[in-house]
């Protein structure tokens, strides 16, 4: 017998179907949330992944550069399968591979190989170096690897090889793409920044969004001012590439040289406070021109902000089809606010989202009454009480920080709400609850060109608005009794 | 055997052996050195392997391969619906494999089923401090909060056995006071070369922790056997389990698709263990065979002469009983399997595919393929052995190439000259080639489809390959007539791999 657990052998007694019953039932109540709630080790379906996608996906965010995992090669996998899901579009990322002898020599060697086989088979302009765990781990020194790779002429030594520490045991995916992002940029406006030239250009970051529609309504909006600009870490083209028959391993992303001369711009918006502190700090201390960093604009109140703060850096007059664009979008939502007044709403997602989703909610009407944040600091938290505060449809919602979806499952159960807010993770808990579930964060693995659809500015405003009282309307038309089921809504 | 020696028109040995030179001909000397050996054209007639296989990645080339916590958690340990697997370490690793493989389960979600995402979320101090205390403290919350549960997993991801934490220990405690089997399973990512060792560490913990551990209510029958390597892909078990019942045969435990965990721990007492996954359940078969007597037979569940032959071999082991249910099951369904063939063959005949998957699908579709009228002109592995590709060689035509553990390149490069109508692959590959026109399934998930084994399975099946090859979107990619008025080529990025031959690519010329 192989029993190594030395427990005892028994018969296979299938569990009764009252047993299942109650468990069924009591998984649903106070009593259980109370348990839940108090869990100390365990992570149940948290709403984060790590820092090294958020790295991959910043590095996909520039021309010609492939995205390098220094680590295990399960890692790179995953984090493009996770990207290719979402998307739908290729996300070509190589690693170096390291195995056991990794663990003992450390990796220098898998490292210069790789990035020599890469160069050579995959021609890229830049490679931008990330890690997993395992360099962190047994502490590679990137540095000194890099360097040496130069020596070596395992790349060209005028190759750009931006490089970040990402360790997968610290932050989420966002702080990833906050540290490979700024090493870009440290990178490639090295030695660039020429006194007195101003390029005229707004430089704009968009944070850590997986939303490739963002990006071109970031880009149409500064156009319609007239203002030209760098969109940096610029994802659009990346992964909303064309189908025309052939296939373009780097099909988009910033042009090298608009990132290096993005160091004499005439100014700086980074996107998401809470996805590029570290890129802004940077930012702050060395880039010319003015710089500021803004919530997603999410809504009417955050894209006003946005629109006006780029009217100010530039001393504009905000254009009329914009003004225009922001009274279309005004009419949409008195148009349809009723469907959506007093919903109550559970949110959950990375910190730029939610504090969105918390204030187009407020602005409708509607109540975030649950918002949860799977990883979160306590800035973030004070924010969103703010924003609650301001708004008497704030009133009884409640903050859980660092709370998983297994926790979102007992708030539905036992303080039911409307509607969910979130990325595809929480279909599970919102089918439980039987509402619906929003997808407007990442990932989305089970609805098609939703990345395609802008949440961020008027028109985003206007997309997450239809999207969200057709489903109600839905919902009234597919539940109604007869006698209500009538033409109109 | 000459007669069954099959060739394709234009694929010779020396044409596929030039393809690989050139193919290769980019890289620098020492990975050339590496990969070529990986690479080869078949040798039907020898019904052996014709590349190396199960060696280390080469850095830097754009693997595929996943790692052996995904061969452990995704494949063999995941899939048990009764039990709550825990990726033990950092956030990601659960995260990433969190529903992705498709492994479908029956039960209540958080009641009787958990197809979740339970992690013990490593911070930076448990790194430093270790995560054993961590871990005990985790398994008694998830016995508390999940009472059903039949038993725990814990899975190990990288930092855990670097950092040298001993969860053996953890589980066996834990074990004892939880009155409940808990599996260590030290699956971390860096270990061995692929998936592959992932799924023999797990197989490992199955002997060492599982088998044997339970024995089932009723009485034993001459007609009890295990279905082995069959992971419920998009309801696959679903299709293969009925179907070996209605053969008269008792299907006492699923490894693992839609499994229980005290049935697979009973399974030392059945009559017969059927295979379908060879590559990541052999190592049990031949520890049951060993240990208690049990034989094993590998079969084939992909398109209906496959079925039928393999339905055959095992109706070849037991009684007169079986082999008339046998015949009756194959003379229900060939009728109906005709009508699919001559409902879609016309629509696929002489259509051509390559495929790179795991496991067994790169040799075991292809006789589904060639029951639909079409050629399979290239193949190969993630992470198979030798033994997978000699059992591939035959199924091979002669000279087609066949290639372990390709970069994107190496495929991307095989897939301009043959110029398949469909390629049958992963998510990390789909893109690439529909971005080129070219027709493609995900081999790994069913694209989101399923069962495709079976006779239920076949069928639909055949409906995907026809949608995915026949698609009229695919002609879209094409400005229709005269292409665009007055405008030139003009490509902003450099071209990688631009696969359409010349004359048939996009025509945008004024």
């Amino acid at each position: 017998m192989s029993n190594l657990l030395g427990l005892e052998v028994k018969k296979i007694v299938e569990t009764s179907p009252e047993e299942i019953e109650k468990v069924q039932n009591w998984i649903n109540t106070d009593e259980y949330r109370e348990k839940n709630f108090a869990r100390q080790a365990l992570v149940i379906n948290p709403a984060h992944a790590c820092q090294p996608l958020g790295a991959q996906l910043a590095a996909h965010g520039f021309e010609g550069t492939l995205p390098f995992v220094h680590g295990s090669q399960g890692c790179a996998s995953y984090y493009r399968s996770t990207l290719n899901r979402h998307f739908r579009e290729p996300a070509p990322a190589v690693s170096d591979s390291m195995t056991e002898d990794g663990a003992v020599f450390g990796g220098q060697n898998n490292l210069h190989e790789g990035l020599e086989n890469a160069n050579a088979i995959y021609k890229p302009k830049m490679i931008a170096v990330f890690t997993s765990c395992m360099p962190e781990v047994i502490g590679d020194d990137l540095t000194a690897f890099i360097k040496n790779a130069k020596q070596k002429n395992c790349v060209p030594k005028d190759m750009p090889v931006p490089y970040a520490n990402t360790p997968s045991f610290n932050g989420t995916h966002i702080h990833g793409y906050d540290s490979m992002l700024v090493s870009i940029l440290q990178t490639l406006t090295e030695g660039k920044q020429i006194e007195g030239r101003c390029t005229g250009k707004l430089n704009l970051i968009a944070g850590c969004d997986f939303n490739t529609g963002d990006y071109r309504e970031y880009k149409r909006i500064l156009d319609a001012f007239g203002i030209p600009n760098t969109i940096l870490a610029d994802l659009a083209d990346s992964f909303d590439s064309p189908c025309d028959g052939s296939y373009h391993i780097y099909a988009g992303g910033t042009k090298l040289e608009d990132a290096a001369d993005s160091i004499n711009g005439k100014a700086t918006i980074a996107i998401g406070p809470y996805a590029t502190p570290k890129t802004f700090g940077w930012i702050k201390d060395n880039y010319s021109g003015k710089h500021v960093t803004l919530p997603m604009p999410m809504g009417i109140e955050k894209t006003d902000a946005f629109i006006m703060k780029v009217a100010e850096l530039f001393g504009k007059e905000v254009p009329a089809s914009l003004k225009n664009e922001r009274g279309r979008a005004v009419d949409a939502i008195t148009d349809s606010h009723q469907y959506i007044h007093g919903k109550k709403f559970a949110v959950y997602g990375d910190p730029d989202y939610l504090t969105g989703y918390v204030s187009f909610l407020l602005e409708m009407g509607a109540r975030p009454h649950h918002i949860i944040c799977s990883r979160g600091s306590k800035k973030l938290e004070k924010e969103l009480q703010a924003l609650l505060d301001g708004s008497m449809y704030g009133k009884e919602c409640t903050i859980y920080m660092n709370k998983d979806l297994w926790h979102l499952r007992s708030l539905l159960m036992t303080d039911p709400v409307d509607a969910v807010i979130g990325d595809s993770h929480g279909k599970f808990a919102a089918r439980d609850a039987k509402i619906p579930l929003f997808r407007f964060g990442f990932p989305i693995f089970d609805r098609v060109n939703k990345h395609r659809y802008p949440i961020i500015g008027y028109q985003g405003a206007v997309n997450m608005l239809t999207e969200i009282c057709n489903k109600f309307i839905d919902i009234k038309d597919e539940t109604c009794e007869d006698q209500y089921f009538e033409l109109m809504r | 055997m000459s007669d069954n020696i099959r060739k394709i028109d234009g694929i010779t040995k020396e044409s596929t052996e030039a393809l690989i030179a050139e193919t290769l001909s980019v890289y620098p000397e020492k990975a050339r050195k590496k990969r070529a050996p990986h690479l080869g054209a078949n040798d039907q007639a020898s019904g052996s392997a014709c590349v190396k296989s199960n060696k280390k990645t080469v850095p830097g080339v754009m693997s595929a391969r996943g790692c052996a916590y995904a061969g452990a958690k995704g494949v063999v340990w995941g899939p048990i619906r009764d039990m709550v697997h825990v990726s033990h370490g950092p956030v990601g690793c659960g995260w990433y494999s969190w529903g992705t493989r498709r492994n479908m389960m029956s039960g209540i979600t958080g009641v009787t089923s958990f197809p979740m995402q339970f992690t013990s979320d490593f911070q930076e101090k448990d790194i430093v401090y270790g995560g054993d205390k961590k871990l005990k403290t985790l398994l008694a919350e998830a016995h508390d909060l999940f009472p059903l549960a039949k038993g725990i997993s814990v899975l190990s991801e990288c930092p855990v056995g670097l950092i040298g934490d001993d969860i053996t220990q953890v589980a066996k405690t834990s074990s004892k006071e939880l009155d409940l089997p808990i599996i260590p399973c030290n699956c971390e990512g860096f270990r061995g070369v692929s998936q592959s060792l992932g799924h023999h560490i797990s197989n490992d913990t199955i002997r060492d922790y599982i088998i044997g551990t339970r024995e089932f209510a009723e009485p034993e029958s001459p007609y009890d056997i295990a279905l082995i390597g069959e992971y419920n892909i998009g309801g696959d078990a679903w299709s293969t389990k009925p179907l070996l019942e209605e053969c008269g045969l008792n299907v006492k435990a699923v490894w693992t698709g839609d499994g229980e965990l005290d049935k697979i721990a009973a399974t030392h007492t059945v009559k017969l263990n059927v295979i379908h996954c060879y590559r990541s359940m052999n190592y049990m078969c031949k520890v049951m065979e060993e240990k208690y007597g049990i034989p094993w037979i590998e079969l084939n569940f992909f398109g209906p002469t496959k079925i039928r032959e393999s339905l055959r071999k095992l109706a070849e082991l037991f009684d007169d009983n079986i082999k008339a249910k046998v015949e009756a099951v194959i003379a229900k369904y060939d009728p109906i399997m005709q009508g699919i063939i001559e409902e879609y063959k016309p629509r696929l005949d002489g259509k051509k595919v390559m495929l790179l998957v795991g496991g067994l699908r790169p040799r075991h579709t292809i006789g589904a393929y060639e029951d639909l009228g079409m050629d399979c002109v290239g193949s190969g592995y993630e992470f198979a052995h030798n033994d997978d590709y000699d059992r591939t060689s035959p199924e091979m035509p002669d000279a087609t190439v066949v290639y372990d553990d390709p970069s994107e390149y190496e495929f991307e490069k095989f897939a301009d000259a043959l110029k398949p109508d469909l390629i049958g692959s992963g998510i990390k590959e789909k893109y690439v080639f529909q971005k080129m026109g070219i027709p493609f399934r995900q081999m790994h998930s069913w694209d989101y489809s399923g069962p495709y084994h079976g006779y239920k399975g076949f069928e639909v099946f055949a409906r995907d390959i026809d949608m995915a090859i026949n698609s009229p979107t695919w002609k879209l990619a094409r400005v229709s007539g005269n292409g665009w008025l007055h405008s030139t080529v003009s490509s902003p990025h450099p071209t990688f791999g631009h696969l359409l031959p010349q004359g048939e690519g996009i025509m945008i010329s004024g």
